[in-house]
Order: C-alpha cells, then structure tokens, then sequence
C-alpha cells in the first residue's frame, strides 16, 4: 500500500501554481490547463488536471502519423503486419473456411472459456511450438495457458515471475521489440540488456551477447527471439544456438522465448521452432510465448499462448493454477474468437496443410521484396554494404538508416517506418520497392 | 533455490573444463552434425544435444510454489461440471440460461455475425483505444447519445476486456495518477473486485451495502462510511442490479449517495455490467449513472456485454472517463493506452465489431431490445416461481419477498457458509458460499426442487 501522497485539494492547487508561474515550468508544454469557460457550467476543477497527455506509442504512432499523411506516394513500413503484392491486408483463406465453419455450427455458444483459455487450442499450440513428439509435452510437463497473442503471453509470463521466481531481472537483447522492457517493467521485473546488435557488421554480435550472458547472476531470465529478431532479422545459427543454450544451462539462468513468426521467417514451422526445442530437449525449463498474429494473419483476433515447460508434472499443475490468479483479476478470461479459429485449423489435416502453404507464401513473398530491394540499391549504385538486407529473416529490415535520415525520408518521401531505422518488409511490392530505393538512396546520400 | 546442481550426461570428463573448453569440444561435435530443417534430421541434432555437456538444472526452479486454490465464482462450475447427480442445478456463474437451461446466443448476435463474414473485413489490429465505431456507440448507450458530456467531447472511452479489463485498466489509471487514494467498494461485492484492486495496488476499504436483518439495503451505514473516508477516494457503485445481492438503491437514495459524494469530493465509480439486463430498459438501468453526470460530476464506468449481449467469452466492454473538458477528456484517454499497450497492445475486435454492428443499426437495435426484455422477462417470472414455490412449502413464516424485491440475475438468499455448503453437498445445487444464487441458471420446472433445498438448508443447518 503506498503512503497517502497529495490530496485532491493539494493537487488541485498544485496544478493551479503551475498554471500561473508561467512556460518557465517544463510541465506547461505538456499539461493544458482548461479554460474557466470550459466544460460544463459551474463544474469544479478537473480531478484530471494533472494528468499529462501521453505521447504516441513509438511503433503504433507511425501508423497514426501515416494515416494523417494525405500524399498519393505513401507507403507505410511501420507495423509488422502483412500486405499483399497490391498492398492489402490479407485474411488468409484457410482462416476464412474456419469462421464460416464456426458461423455454420449450430451448437457453438459463446460461454466463458475458462481462465486458462480453450484447452483444444492450449493443446495444438504446445505441439506446434514443442513437436508433437516432444516428451516434454508426453510427461504433462507442459502448462500451457492462451492469452492475449504475445503481448499478453509476456505480461502474464512476467507477472508470474515477478510473484514467483527468486530473481526478478529479465536480460533483453539490445535492441528489442519496443514494448518489451514496458511490458516487463510493468510486470514488476527489473530490465537488463544483453548485447546483440552489432552496427557494423550489421550482424550478430555473438561474443558481446556470451560476455553479457556470462556475466549475468545467476537464475536471471533471458529473453530470447525464437526466430526472425525483432527489430533487426539477426538471426543466430543453429551452432551459435547452442552455444547459448550451452551458457544459459550452464548458468542456471531462464529462457524466456518470444516466438512470434513461426513460420514466418523461413517459411518451414519445425525449422522456426528449432531454437526453442533445442533447449527443452535437453530437459531444462523455459517459458515460451506464442503469437498467432502473424503467422495466420489474425492480428486483431489477439490470439496467443504462454507455455511454461517444467521439471513436473506437479510443478506443471502447481504452476498453472498460478496463473489463473494472474489472469483473472487482468481480464478474467480470455477471448474466444481467435483460439476457435487457430484450434479449426491446427486440428484439421487438410486446413493444417492449406495454412503451411499459405504461411509459406507470405515468407516467400517477403524473401522475394527483400532481393528486389537489394538489387535495386545495387542498380542505384547507392553507397554502403547492403548485403544485410538479404541476410537479415523475417518481416522486418534493421536498414541501419539513423533517425535523421529516417526523419528525411518520411519527410521527403512519405515513407513511414520506427525512428530505428526498421522497416517492415511485409509492407513493400514490386511497384513500390523502386520509391523506398529512391528514398534510401537520397538519404544516405544527401544526409549524414 | 541456491543450487542449481550441474550434472553431465554424456561419459566425457569435462566438469574439470573451463567453459572455453566445453564450448569448443561441443563446437567441434557440431560442426560434423549436418542439420536438416525438413525435420528428418532433426533426431541427430538431439541426439547430439543429449550427449552433450551441459544439462539444465535437475531441480525445479519452481518446486516451492504452492497449488492455488479454484477461483470461488468459476471454479464453482468446473465442480458443477465434474457432478454427475441427474438434479444438479447451476447457480453458479452469471451465464443466462434458456428456460431450458442451455446457453444462449442471442438471434441479434448470429445475425451481426453473418453480415461480418459477408462484408468480409479484415483482421487489422485495433488501434490500442479499441475500435472507434464502437467507442462511440458505447458511449452513447450509457449516457445518452445527446446528453452533454458527450456532445462536449468529455468522454474519455477505451475499449477493455468485458468488464475486468475495464475495471483494471481504470484500476491501474487510478494506481499511477492518484497513489495513495483508495477505493471503497461495497460489503459484500462481486468476488473478483478485491482480486482487481489488490493486483493494481490500489487501496481498498469497504462500505456497508448490506443488511442481513432486512435483506435489504444498509442505507445509513451506507452514507455514514461514504462520508467517513479520507476527501477525494474513488466510491465503486454498481450501476444497476447489484451483484452478488440484487439490491439497488432507489432514485430518491440514489441522490441521496450522489450529495454525500459530492461532498467529500470523492469519484464516482460505477461498474455497469447489467445494462438493459436488470430491469429490461436501457435507459431506466443507466438511470443512476445519468444522474451523476447530470449533476456535472466526473465519474468513471465500467461497461460489459457479457450478459446483456450474451457475449461472455468475446470479452467486450470499456472504460469511460466523464471529465470536465475535452481536454482533460483526451489526456485521460491517452494515459487509458499508455496503460493499456504493455498488457495487451491493443483489444480484440470480433466482440467489439458485433456490438458496434448490432447497436449501430436500428433494425438490430431493436431486436435486441426485445431479446432483452425476454431474457430480463425470464428471469423475473422464475423470481417469481421461486417465491411462489418457498410461500407454499415453508410454513416458518419466514418473509421470503426479498426475492421479488431483488433485481438482476442474482439473488442474496442470506445462507451462511455452511448453509450453502449443504445447498451443494446435499441437494447438488452450485452456488457460491457467500449465499448467492444465479437465478439466470433457473427454469421453472427446477423451483420446486429449489424452494426445498433452501428450505431444508435454511431451517435445518446452522
């Protein structure tokens, strides 16, 4: 319980002295204070007047920003989220077939799922990700609870650690998913970062990431990118896996895998979850969590899972009913929609077999836009090394553009994408790779 | 867990080996173990792995958590569920049944629902304020779409999960930008409230509500502790039909709570998760929350569709923040996402997109009316079997008519513990062992089995 901090009254005044001392106060720029007129006749003060807006969301703002663009030549590479060759989202076919299924069953009802989620869905996700021979899942050493698609399976993850687990300190690689150290920090785990990227290979720095991990205390949890890294689409190999599983082991500490393109980054599941099954298979615990946002398109549905691989069975169960009391008082249960639909198709063999083609075709499609990009810049004789493009895995590009540049390019171009630098590859087409190369090539050119 | 033991699996004596060493044997091993990634290969790769060196800790790290205890309200229907008596009856969870105790999903609903796979809409991610068209029609339910806080833009809406979404999310706006304030919440109140608090770490403290000598409302103890707590706490009313007792304050102490409230500069904070459901008005179920607003307080509410749109597992539902300006109004709502964004980025749209439908349309609209006024309809006429039914088989005299004056689709029947334990193990009847009944979950043809084990379980268990 905190201490009893200001009143209303006293913040009421407070916000008043603001007010009246005047722009020397940095808080001016960001609190607007009401007018008398304002508002409704004779109401008080706002009990709000010291709340601040807020800025933007840093990846979701982009989108904002685009939207308010009203140039012809917009292109937005902001969001990871999948578009066409003619630059539409796309709802994959087999997903389509699912919810008219759905729709065409008579008996379904939309009762509560319980707070652990839809126990068909809870059961394919945990094959798809571990194998469905995985004897981690065949000894019941699996709890594997739906959530809000990865965002949600890290919050739940997180809180859960931070209750029950005797080191709070998450390891994140640098750099990362912008909403990972606020989802964790939130969650009540104290952030650290582990080198990753290296600026001038444009690759892995794998010495900096074992120095880092070496140096961890011991029991700390990693956080790692199954596959396709987000931001970068620097990937380790399959060698440098181990290496790392090797250490981690080694050091007790825990690995929490954020697995949100399987299937996406090479195009193949099995070969997508490598990462994370070379580490249950040497009989160790991880936390794994699943987005099905990407990989069947369902971004909005906010369909995932958090799975949590244990020594037990009985720690399994233990730990499980665990987290239903982090749930429940988050949202109680989850959404059914999403899960109804993964669950159709993941149980189906013929509907399984139609999304790995679809699945498939969206990587391929993305592999495709990242050499039409790279020989573009190449024709344009545009200075710099920019075999990385074609290197890098996944949806996203770290291009290495500093954020002026990146500035200079939506400025000039109309060309939306993180002040990072990243652009998202699953926005680009045949006819619009030829504007991005334009754009690249002028701000590397013309501004340092 | 201070050890974390080590062990090696494969015969090579490397625990004397540097770490450098380790790594560079297994590099070796490695490097002439070809891997396949079409899956026939894979089984080399964990052979490999389980003759390597290092082994993950043989201890859980986990070994020492405890197995938490079922949920009170949910849990109660898994143990329902696991009964295999041919009278067991579900008075569990809040879910409406038809009278003959299926789920329902309302015509409305599957109407919505086929014209959005027609239309066939994307699957976008939802701005994290949720859909827009949405927001917008909630908003206008609850209030009123010409009443003033909405003409005035002083609304602040996000969509949230049902209605605990909502409530956390408002629970957590509460924890960053007014610490130190607590919230009363009414003794007794639904189950998870103190859950949602304690989570968010907002501060709690509680007002009497109700009276077990009556039945009814404890109006004075009431007021008295409204009055009593620290200026500026946030007050959590629900909106209509209490839950878990069904009673409601009348119009006349409606403004009654409204005055003392004002006089404390406290928040009012309404959690609306039977609109339409209680009375079968919409309008007459926001009454209270109307006032408020009315009267050019601030105020916060928490809406839900779960039961008055039968879309329980949909989670839809959303935060209102009623401020004095616009300003205010639009600061708020992006702290609301701000808060919002590291649980779950950004709302599921398929619960969102049939409300929208369904209330922006003025066909669906009023079919929906008329299926709530027939749920809302049903279960009136079951209060009234049920009182029916215990008038003629209770001859204690004993005044049952707290059933009739209990609104919604709880009622409080003032069993203790035991009582509702016998309730359960004796007569197979689930409810929660606060004495809360879910008269949503009873038919008809079940009163009379019903009126008896009350009965039984009141007069013969202390």
């Amino acid at each position: 319980m905190h201490s009893g901090v200001a009143s209303p009254a006293d913040r009421r005044l407070s916000a008043l002295i603001r007010h009246l001392e005047g722009a020397s106060n940095a808080m001016d720029s960001d609190t607007i204070t009401a007018s008398p007129t304002s508002g409704f006749p004779g109401a008080r003060n706002s009990v709000f007047e010291h709340v601040v807006r807020a800025p933007e969301d840093p990846i979701l703002g982009v989108t904002v920003a685009y939207n308010k663009d009203s140039s012809p030549l917009k292109l937005n590479l902001g969001v990871g989220a999948y578009r066409t060759e003619e630059g539409k989202p796309l709802v994959l076919n087999v997903v389509r077939r699912a919810e008219q299924m759905l729709l065409n069953d008579s008996s379904r009802v939309k009762e509560y799922l319980p707070i652990v989620g839809l126990a068909d869905f809870n059961k394919l996700s945990a094959k798809l990700i571990l194998g469905a021979d995985s004897p981690a899942i065949q000894e019941n050493r699996v709890t594997t609870v739906q959530c809000l698609s990865g965002t949600g399976s890290l919050r739940v993850g997180g809180e859960f650690l931070a209750r029950h687990y005797h080191q709070r300190t998450i390891y994140i690689p640098l750099p990362t998913w912008g909403n990972h150290p606020k989802v964790f920090t939130i969650a009540g785990l104290s952030v650290k970062t582990y080198r990753y990227y290296d600026p001038v290979t444009r690759g892995l720095n794998f010495q900096g990431l074992l120095e880092d991990l070496g140096s961890a205390p011991s029991g700390a949890i990693v956080l790692l990118h199954a596959c396709a890294h987000n931001p970068t689409g620097v990937d380790p190999t399959p060698q440098q896996w181990e290496q790392i599983r090797q250490l981690i082991r080694s050091k007790a500490l825990l690995p929490f895998f954020d697995s949100a393109y399987q299937g996406f980054a090479s195009g193949n599941l099995d070969a997508d979850a490598h990462s994370v099954r070379l580490f249950v298979a040497d009989g160790g615990e991880c936390f794994v969590a699943q987005s099905y946002a990407k990989n069947m398109g369902l971004y909005g549905e906010r369909v995932g899972a958090l799975s949590i691989v244990c020594k037990s069975a009985d720690v399994a169960s233990r730990v499980e009913s665990q987290l239903k009391l982090v749930i429940r008082p988050m949202y109680s249960n989850p959404p059914i929609h999403g899960a109804s639909i993964v669950a159709t198709i993941l149980k189906d063999r013929n509907m399984f077999q139609e999304w790995t083609i679809e699945l498939k075709a969206m990587a391929d499609r993305i592999i495709n836009m990242r050499q039409q990009l790279f020989d573009a810049l190449r024709s344009r004789g545009t200075p710099g090394d920019w075999s990385h493009i074609i290197k890098q895995i996944g949806m996203f590009t770290f291009t290495g553009l500093n954020s002026e540049q990146v500035a200079f390019i939506t400025k000039e171009y109309h060309i939306y994408m993180t002040s990072d630098g990243r652009i998202s590859m699953a926005g680009l087409s045949s006819r619009t790779v030829p504007h991005l190369a334009d754009a690249i090539h002028a701000a590397v050119t013309r501004v340092v | 867990m201070a050890s974390a033991m080590l062990s090696l699996a494969s015969a090579s004596p490397s625990a004397s080996l540097s770490l450098q060493e380790n790594l560079k044997i297994s590099w070796k091993r490695g490097t002439s173990s070809r891997i396949n990634f079409l899956g026939s290969d894979f089984s080399k790769t964990k052979s490999f792995t389980r003759t390597s060196m290092t082994v993950a800790v043989k201890v859980s790290r986990f070994k020492d958590i405890t197995m938490a205890p079922p949920d009170p309200i949910l849990g109660v229907s898994e143990a329902f569920k696991a009964d295999t008596h041919e009278m067991k009856l579900n008075l569990g969870v809040g879910a409406y049944r038809t009278e003959d105790l299926q789920p329902y999903v309302l015509n409305v609903v599957k109407k919505a629902e086929n014209l959005m796979l027609e239309r066939g809409e994307n699957k976008e991610y939802l701005p994290i304020e949720g859909l827009a068209a949405f927001n917008k029609v909630t908003a206008e339910l609850m209030f009123g779409a010409d009443n003033a806080v909405i003409q005035q833009q002083r609304v602040a809406t996000v969509q949230g999960l049902s209605g605990t979404g909502s409530l956390r999310l408002a629970a957590a706006l509460m924890e960053r930008y007014f610490p130190g304030a607590r919230v009363l919440i009414s003794s007794p109140t639904w189950g998870n409230h103190k859950n949602i608090f304690n989570d968010a770490r907002v501060p709690w403290s509680e007002y009497r509500y109700y009276d077990p000598k009556t039945v009814g409302l404890d109006f004075d103890g009431m007021i008295s502790d409204i009055k009593a707590a620290p200026d500026g706490s946030f007050v959590l009313l629900h909106g209509c039909a209490h839950n878990p007792t069904g009673i409601d304050p009348t119009p006349e102490q409606w403004e009654k709570i409204a005055d003392v409230i004002q006089e404390r500069n406290h928040i009012p904070f309404f959690d609306v998760a039977y609109q339409g459901f209680a009375s079968g008005s919409l309008d007459e179920d926001a009454s209270s929350v109307r006032l408020f607003a009315a009267r050019g307080m601030e105020l916060l509410v928490a809406q839900s569709y779960s039961k008055n749109l039968g879309l329980y597992a949909e989670r839809i539902g959303a935060i209102n923040v009623v401020c004095a300006s616009s300003d205010a109004a639009a600061r708020v709502k992006s702290q609301l996402k701000r808060l919002a964004r590291p649980m779950y980025s950004n709302p599921p749209i398929h619960g969102a997109r049939i409300v929208s439908n369904v209330v922006g349309n003025p066909e669906l609209f009023n079919e929906w009316k008329e299926e709530m006024e027939m749920m809302a309809g049903r279960i009136k006429s079951v209060r009234q079997k049920l009182y029916d039914s215990l008038c003629a088989k209770d001859k204690s005299g004993k005044d049952w008519s707290f059933i009739l004056k209990q609104i919604g689709m709880f009622s409080f029947t003032g069993l203790n513990i035991t009582q509702s334990e016998n309730m359960t193990n004796k007569w197979h009847v689930y409810m929660t062992k606060d004495g809360r009944i879910s008269l949503a979950g009873l038919s008809s043809a079940k009163c009379e089995y019903l009126a008896d084990a009350i009965i039984d379980s009141y007069h013969n268990v202390k």
